[in-house]
């Protein structure tokens, strides 16, 4: 049976693999694919019979475990698209988020409530965890033990299935909608791609906020594999995620490059038998070559990929097989690779001409990973494309040089979007951030690159004759932004360079930043 | 108790804060939920208590909750230290 939607995976699994565990979570406890579709099947009900309805969003707002899992299949079997919120970003962005995307109900924990928007009284709150005596909202453990007979609704592909929030320049973040098409077109390339059994244990690393979680989660789901759950609190401990991969033997791992050099420095791999891995995937960013290198000192049984792709084409569009015996004198990093199957790729110069082999420019892409636009932005949706040879393309930003025989290697880009940490961050964020600080009278970011951490984001500010200590300015970055956004650095001026037609001059903030914010 | 503190607080401001005052830094400054602590930064943070102060902590003990400020981290680590003679 082909699926027309990213639920119909796990009905398929569930029928073919009832008492196999489809999810595990950091603290063990576990779901089987009859569970997880019984349970999943019950919210569906209940959402519809409380007002949601096809095409609706549900915002879910939960540190991640099992029903985080549960309400993302529940949204979409209520033919609904989920909005997965950051809990740990400032209170204030999530429930602008949430009323941006005008949900119609919410889940979340106890701990998070606040999130819940002002302007929606109608929305409906199923609460995780409710301590005893707690008025708002409806439990979960209620709800999942509910009527469980599935739902007669079946998304189409062209319904929305999740919108991610990403950084966006004018200070608000953007929500790019991801379709159930989209989203199996990238599943389908995995599964042809990667070869998945139902013997495989698939580790989740990313946030369900971060769109790599997509391929662990769906394409585990798919093949009645299990994935295992690395809560917030896992991935802040390298030693403890290489003890996790030993004792479930997991066979799949996938993470950004910055989560596996940490796990280099202070993983102890050498206290562990990890040779159950067959298969890593990173993404997101550079991975510098020596960490890669002593990785595959320890983790030699694995097959690596270097995955390339923003949100908007859902999670990959280009791919790129690295030896698992990176040369000890390999410094550059690899390329970005080859297209998907499902991608096409176009490259164009400045002038919108095709740019001939070993040529920079812009990268578009297109096929049916791509996306149908943000979320209430059609402005900055027209923007993001581009109609040529009958196609929609879609403009990454990302310059690119091609070569027909490593593929395509990323060079940069031309706006102030950077990546920390597999993270899009816009510079411009930041800086609004920074002036709603009564001490700052002027700031401007920029990001320098760092050998170890990839980048570093420094911040250039001028105050009055009482400036702010760094510990002050972090802190209040931080309830403004994300903390993968804080600044890394500060540098304090007492005016910010400026050109001659009195724009910051950034090239200028770039050298003093390379000179200061070490 | 108060060595412990002044420990953690010289850690990080040498290894995070370089040239900042150190009365900055309070007992109760909240490090990761603030991005004064990176993850990378707090992971050297662990590493580094559990060789100065000879404990293992496991992943509770690192959780935001009860390592986010100078206070809660030593208030972690002495807890440790009661537990190992135990």
């Amino acid at each position: 049976m082909a699926s027309r939607n990213l639920a119909d995976l796990l009905e398929a699994s569930a029928l073919r693999y009832p008492q196999r565990l489809a999810v595990v979570d950091s603290e063990n406890l576990t779901l089987t694919y009859a569970e997880l579709e019984k349970q999943s099947n019950a919210l569906a009900r209940f959402l519809s019979r409380h007002g949601v309805r096809r095409g609706d969003r549900v915002g879910i707002a939960l540190p991640k475990g099992l029903p985080t899992v549960v309400s993302m299949f529940g949204t979409l079997k209520a033919g609904a698209a989920y909005v997965p919120i950051d809990i740990s970003a400032p209170t204030e962005r999530g429930r602008q988020i949430l009323e941006e995307c005008g949900i119609s109900a919410l889940i979340v924990d106890a701990a998070s409530l606040a999130l819940r928007p002002v302007s929606c009284g109608s929305v409906q709150v199923v609460v995780v965890g409710p301590p005893e005596g707690q008025t708002e909202g409806v439990p979960f453990h209620e709800v999942v033990a509910g009527e469980s007979e599935r739902e007669q609704i079946a998304p189409d592909g062209d319904d929305l299935a999740y919108i991610i929030y990403t950084s966006g320049s004018t200070g608000m973040p953007k929500g790019v909608m991801i379709s159930h098409a989209n989203a199996l077109s990238f599943i389908d390339w995995c599964a042809e791609t990667f070869a998945p059994t139902p013997d495989d244990r698939f580790s989740n690393h990313a946030p369900f906020h971060f769109d790599y979680s997509v391929l662990d989660l769906y394409l585990s789901i798919k093949h009645g594999a299990t994935v295992y759950l690395i809560s917030e609190d896992l991935a802040r401990r390298p030693r403890d995620m290489v003890r996790f991969i030993a004792r479930h033997r997991l066979t799949v791992w996938g993470s950004t490059p910055s989560a596996l050099t940490m796990i280099v420095q202070f993983g102890e791999l050498e206290a562990s038998d990890t040779s159950s891995l067959r298969l890593v995937t990173f993404g997101g960013e550079v991975f510098p070559p020596r960490h890669l290198r002593a990785l595959q000192r320890h983790w030699k049984s694995a097959e690596y990929f270097n995955l390339y792709g923003p949100t908007e084409i859902t999670t990959a569009c280009t791919f790129a097989r690295i030896p698992s015996n990176v040369p000890e004198n390999r410094e550059a990093p690899y390329p970005i690779g080859f297209a998907c199957a499902h991608c096409q790729t176009l490259v164009l110069d400045e002038s919108g001409r095709e740019v001939a082999e070993r040529g920079e420019g812009l990268l578009y892409i297109s096929g049916p990973s791509v996306f149908a636009g943000y979320w209430n932005r059609p402005a900055e949706t027209s923007a993001a494309f581009l109609d040529r040879s009958g196609a929609r393309w879609y403009n990454t930003g990302d310059i690119v040089r091609w070569d027909p025989a490593e593929g395509f290697t990323y060079v940069g880009r031309k706006d102030r979007m950077v990546k920390r940490r597999g993270y899009r961050i816009e510079l411009g964020e930041i800086e609004r951030a920074l002036h709603l600080h009564a001490g700052v009278r002027e700031a401007a970011v920029v990001a320098i690159p760092d050998a170890d951490a990839g980048l570093r984001i420094v911040a250039c500010v001028s105050c009055g004759n009482d400036r702010p200590s760094v510990v002050e300015l972090k802190s209040f970055c931080a309830t403004k932004v994300p903390t993968y956004m804080v600044p890394d650095r500060f540098v304090f001026q007492d005016k910010l360079p400026r050109t001659s037609s009195d724009k910051v001059d950034y090239q200028a903030l770039g050298r003093v930043a390379e000179a200061r914010g070490r | 108790m108060q060595d412990t503190k002044e420990t953690i607080r010289q850690f990080i401001l040498v290894s995070q804060l370089a040239g900042e005052p150190p009365d900055s830094l309070r007992d109760n400054t909240p490090l990761q939920t603030s991005g004064i602590l990176d993850s990378l930064a707090t992971v050297g943070l662990v590493s580094f208590i559990e060789k100065h102060f000879g404990v293992e902590l496991d992943v509770h003990d690192t959780s935001v909750e009860r390592f986010d400020s100078i206070d809660d981290i030593a208030a972690t680590i002495v807890r440790k230290r009661v537990a190992s003679r135990a």
